[in-house]
């Protein structure tokens, strides 16, 4: 099992949520993960329901049986002014540079810097060990940027070591690019049954597969969960309406004549049943495409009661009962 | 606590007082939806109106909302151009522009009886950077600073390029003024606000102090009052060449020198961009879903369009649900669909009649259970004897009408799936539906409390992708409408 879990998917699929879940599967037990934001959005602190979180490792859950899950937003800026610090003992200099500019500068407009700076930040705990030489985290979980941006994310330490060439920003990408390309990571795809975040899963893994990058498992996230299968749609096709007002009327909601209460739910009940039925066939293609992939993919149900923490959890042993963590 | 909670405890009341009456209850939760309906039909024809942005999280159909938003304006008889970011393959093909050429192209087969036209294009960001520059700079500088490795990668890869871009196209669209009506859709950002902020970083940026720091070198002298500050500024530079390395520092020297024409010009542009945005022939949309997350970052929107003077026109609520049975609650549904899965408690002959399945299913055990224990219904209390004479009528009914099956009610060989499992299935379908009304709703009187100024449309979900013209003009008729159409019971 890769020790950093790098979690994209196209926007609105709900990566977060599936990174979060990820850790608190891969934290049972008592092992220890962490999970790490860097795209400054706090997404974590609010699936969570906790306050902002800062630049700084913090306990903010207990998995099942005992583990823990420690979550960091990284700030580039921060993380830049840390490793000036620790490289060149700026001190005041370090401030002068941010009042320049400079440091804006290389975390938000040279390119590739500011993501050198997260991936790096991301990979020293992956490789951090305690002073009896032990793993400090498990495991390493990432809420990385969406798919169309995920492996220019993580192969920008290619770019940047081809830009830098030499330096510490070069012999940092070069470090950080040989944990992302090892069987150490992961890069995980969210998606949902719909046409768009499945093209863009397909065309994401054939980026990271054309980077070398490794590619992990494709999570089908929000699956809603089968109310009528095959066989039922083909009898609703089937099945004279006044047989279902009959049915209806049984059931005790109404009358089945022309106009009586059950009756008249025949209609739109049917059409429910058509859109079930569009949704349900659209689906099943985008399973198809998927399976094509030839990847382990798994499926995480939509929630009812839509997401909060018992959710979360909820997901996390989901997740464990299928042998992703 | 929030603010909205005792506007919604009065609102409430009127459907306490009704216990027990769903109907009651879901007409109270309608009153509860937005007062203010968004009037898009008038948004797209006021020939003041130049601009639409829509603007909003990840996949919440920003594109789709841009595109059929084009599309009506242009049936209403205005000329429009629509600037799409990451459309979907599909939906792109449809309006025939699935290459990148950052050419608008006319959209073919758009109805020009009322003398608009449609014109569609793709944001190509790099060509749009690259433009810029073959604009600013001699052909000799130009080819410099395209060649330069900085630059392909700031043009290529910056994150806040593609905003920038954007709003630099959308500037230069209507500098033309060859178009009545500009619809631009926003890039899917970490952050829906990125596109505001983009450019005046860029600008701001490309225009400030470390430009100058970096150019120190480069600059030899300089006026006899900065050469103390230039000592310091080499120290920076000399700094930075150390953490980024010589060449780096130097590839950006070049590229800043030679850019040094147009920083200025950057600045100018950033600030335009800004200013056409605020103007008042501009009109934001937010576009979201009913989810939480889509909402609160509309509300953040609402707010930071409010805070920089931007002119918010409205929200575009997609993916609504509806039900034409929105009378039967989710509770009775689910009742009822127990009463059918259990023939111990309610079984009636007519609601037997099963339907052949495919051969080799496995029998439903639900549906086996025969005439035998047939018993006077008595738990459908609300079946008035008028109900129950029809069933016979309808009975007779079915055998006119089912093509030459035989009708099976009562016969002795049990079908494998009974009517009444199908039902129960439709009617277990009707509870989730109608939970996820009721979530939806009350996400979005979250949202209308805390911005009940904000005027509102919606559009029904649909089963599928829009990715032809007519899915697109029945998504510009759904967003005139305000209100899903739902097929009610009587339709």
């Amino acid at each position: 099992m890769s020790r950093l879990q790098v979690v994209s998917g196209k926007g609105g699929t709900g990566k977060t949520t599936v990174a979060a879940a990820l850790a608190l599967a891969l934290a049972t037990e008592g092992k220890r993960a962490l999970l790490v934001e860097v795209e400054g959005r706090q997404g974590i602190a609010q699936l969570f329901e906790t306050e902002a979180l800062p630049y700084e490792e913090r306990k903010i859950a207990v998995a099942p049986g005992g583990g823990e899950v420690y979550a960091l937003a990284i700030d580039a800026e921060l993380a830049l002014l840390d490793y000036l610090q620790m490289f060149y003992k700026l001190g005041s200099a370090g401030r002068a540079l941010k009042k320049l500019g400079a440091i804006d500068f290389a975390t938000t407009i040279a390119p590739g810097v500011r993501d050198v700076l997260l991936t790096g930040k991301a990979c020293e705990a992956v490789r951090r060990k305690d002073k009896r030489g032990r793993f400090v985290y498990d495991y390493v979980v990432m809420d990385a940027p969406p798919t169309g941006r995920i492996t220019r994310f993580l192969n920008v330490n290619d770019e940047v070591a081809g830009l830098a060439k030499v330096g510490p920003i070069h012999n940092q990408a070069q470090a950080v690019m040989r944990v992302l390309k090892s069987r150490e990571t992961a890069v995980h795809l969210v998606t949902l049954l719909e046409e768009m975040p499945v093209q863009e899963t397909v065309d994401g893994i054939a980026e990271l597969r054309t980077a070398h990058l490794p590619v992990g498992r494709v999570v089908v996230n929000m699956v809603r969960p089968q109310v009528l299968d095959a066989t039922d749609l083909e009898l609703v096709r089937e099945t004279p309406r006044a047989e279902l007002a009959r049915s209806l009327s049984g059931a005790g909601l109404g009358g089945a004549r022309r106009g009586g209460h059950a009756e008249r739910l025949v209609d739109p009940l049917l059409a429910q049943a058509g859109e079930y039925a569009e949704r349900y066939t659209l689906e099943q293609e985008q399973r198809a495409a998927l399976g094509e992939l030839g990847l382990p993919t798994h499926e995480l149900p939509l929630l009812a009661e839509g997401m909060d923490l018992a959710g979360l959890y909820e997901l996390a042993t989901e997740l464990r009962k299928q042998g992703i963590a | 606590m929030s603010p909205d909670d005792p506007a919604r405890h009065q609102k409430g009341s009127p459907a306490r007082r009704q216990e027990g009456s769903p109907a009651r209850q879901q007409e109270s939760a309608r009153r509860l939806a937005p007062a203010r309906v968004l009037d898009v039909d008038a948004l797209l024809e006021d020939p003041r109106n130049r601009i639409v942005v829509c603007c909003g999280s990840g996949g919440v159909g920003k594109t789709t909302t841009a595109a059929a938003l084009g599309l009506r304006a242009a049936e209403r008889g205005r000329k429009v151009v629509v600037l799409t970011i990451d459309p979907a393959r599909r939906l792109a093909q449809s309006m025939g522009i699935d290459s990148l050429d950052n050419t608008p192209r006319r959209v073919k087969g758009v109805d020009d009886a009322a003398g608009g036209e449609l014109h569609a294009m793709m944001l190509d960001m790099k060509r749009t950077f690259d433009e810029i520059v073959e604009s600013h700079a001699d052909p000799e500088r130009a080819a410099a600073i395209l060649g330069n490795p900085f630059y392909q990668s700031l043009s290529a890869g910056f994150a806040g390029t593609q905003e920038y871009m954007a709003m630099e196209k959308l500037g230069q669209l209507r500098a033309k003024d060859e178009w009545d009506l500009i619809v631009v859709d926003t890039p899917p950002s970490r952050s829906a606000l990125d596109f505001l902020d983009a450019p005046k970083r860029l600008g701001s940026f490309l225009d400030g102090k470390l430009i100058r720091v970096l150019l120190a070198p480069a600059k030899v002298g300089g006026r006899a009052g900065m050469k103390f500050l230039n000592v310091g500024m080499s120290m920076m530079t000399g700094v930075l060449g150390k953490v980024l390395g010589g060449q780096f520092l130097k590839d950006v020297q070049t590229f800043v020198a030679a850019m040094d024409s147009m920083f200025g010009g950057f600045r100018t542009r950033a600030d335009a961009t800004y200013k056409l945005l605020q103007a008042s022939g501009t009109a934001f949309l937010v576009v979201a879903a009913p989810e939480r997350d889509a909402l609160r970052e509309a509300a953040y929107f609402v707010e930071r369009l409010a805070a920089e003077d931007m002119p918010l026109a409205g929200l575009v609520l997609n993916r609504v649900h509806g039900s034409g049975a929105d009378r039967l609650s989710a509770e009775r549904a689910l009742a009822a669909a127990e009463n059918l899965e259990d023939p111990r408690i309610v079984d009636q002959d007519g609601g037997k009649a099963g339907i052949r399945t495919a051969p080799g299913n496995s029998p439903d055990p639900h549906g086996s259970s025969g005439p035998a224990d047939s018993v006077p219904d008595d738990s459908a209390t609300d079946i008035s004897p008028e109900a129950l004479d029809t069933s016979a009528e309808t009975s007779s009914d079915v055998t006119g009408a089912s093509d030459g099956a035989p009708d099976s009610a009562g016969a002795p060989d049990a079908p494998e799936r009974s009517v009444d499992a199908l039902t129960a299935g439709l009617l277990r379908l009707h509870a989730e539906r109608m939970h996820l009304l009721a979530r939806e709703q009350r996400t979005r009187d979250r949202f209308t409390a805390r911005h009940p100024e904000v005027a509102v449309t919606e559009v029904a979900a649909l089963p599928g992708d829009v990715h032809d013209l007519a899915g697109l003009r029945d998504i510009g008729a759904r967003l005139a409408t305000g209100r899903p159409e739902l097929p009610g019971p009587d339709a």
